[in-house]
């Protein structure tokens, strides 16, 4: 539902939002894609820290292929469901098989009530004069609070978010609106590919 | 212009976790790729935490919504779920424009 009222408030259409949740179905992704046009930047800077939030998915997809054993349009269709929390369903089972079923039945559940949930949230807010009024403007900021929370369990993690949040604070008068996320993505993985391995 | 970001968006997102699941699993089990991609959404979201609370267009601003942001924190630090701590984030934000 916050994925629907928050895509609304950001100035997406009704049809947009339902879209993304639809064609995207990866909800960091979502929301930082609407939260970047909320806050008045360029779409394709939102598109493109979209796609970025999408990385860890394909990581995910590695982890499944041999678990899944997925070919043809069973492929097609399982890698919509490859997202944070069917892979964490999946890989805690011990048999192939149970695997197999709590990936599908995770992906349809969680498929079917987000997509509820965001037409719920697009529609109540669509009717909304003014979301500010509703506090709707400090909704992404807590969204992404919540979806970065749960990776923050060990110091590395922690220090490089503080790094981050600092950088993008720092070059956000002298660059688009977007543009700082950007920046934020090139310096953490050249930091990543340079680092020497403890 | 917003449904053609939406659209390539959304085909770049599914088309990495097509990749994931089709690409020789070697490629993407190099120790380099391994470490860096989870480092990319701790940056990103914890840079979209930042900006999105405290800037007005390319404006550093302090305003409700950094209260907000403390609420938040204090529900993400109980363990609230998702909901919870948006619509709490969402709720001080607009008490505070009503003071």
């Amino acid at each position: 539902m916050s994925f629907g009222a928050i895509s609304t408030a950001a100035g997406l259409s009704l049809l947009q939002t339902c879209a993304l949740s639809v064609l995207m179905f990866t909800g960091a992704s979502q929301f930082a894609l609407v939260g970047v046009v909320g806050a008045g930047g360029s779409v394709w800077a939102g598109a493109a820290t979209a796609a970025l939030l999408g990385s860890r998915n394909a990581l995910y997809g590695v982890r499944l292929s041999s678990l899944l054993d997925v070919r043809g349009w069973r492929r097609v269709l399982a890698a919509q469901f490859v997202i944070d929390e069917t892979t964490a369903m999946a890989i805690a089972r011990d048999d192939p098989r149970q695997s197999r079923f709590a990936f599908w039945v995770t992906g349809l559940t969680l498929f079917t009530l987000w997509n509820l949930g965001t037409l719920i949230g697009a529609l109540a807010t669509h009717s909304l004069s003014n979301p500010k009024t509703f506090g709707l403007d400090a909704a992404p900021p807590a969204a992404f609070l919540a979806l970065l929370a749960p990776r923050l369990r060990a110091h590395e993690p922690l220090a490089i978010a503080i790094a981050a949040a600092v950088v993008a604070i720092i070059v956000l008068p002298f660059v688009p609106a977007g543009v700082p996320l950007l920046i934020v993505a090139l310096l953490v993985t050249l930091f990543g590919v340079l680092r020497k391995p403890r | 212009m917003i449904w053609a970001g939406v659209l390539v968006a959304s085909a770049a997102c599914y088309g990495l976790k097509l990749a994931g699941l089709s690409l020789p699993e070697r490629w993407l089990q190099d120790p380099r790729v391994q470490r860096t991609v989870p480092m990319i959404p701790i940056a990103l979201l914890a840079a979209l935490v930042a900006t999105q609370t405290f800037s007005a267009g390319r404006h550093l601003v302090l305003d409700v919504r950094a209260a907000a942001l403390v609420v938040a924190i204090v529900a993400v630090v109980l363990r609230a779920p998702f909901l919870v701590v948006v619509a709490v984030a969402a709720l001080t934000a607009a008490l505070g424009r009503l003071l």
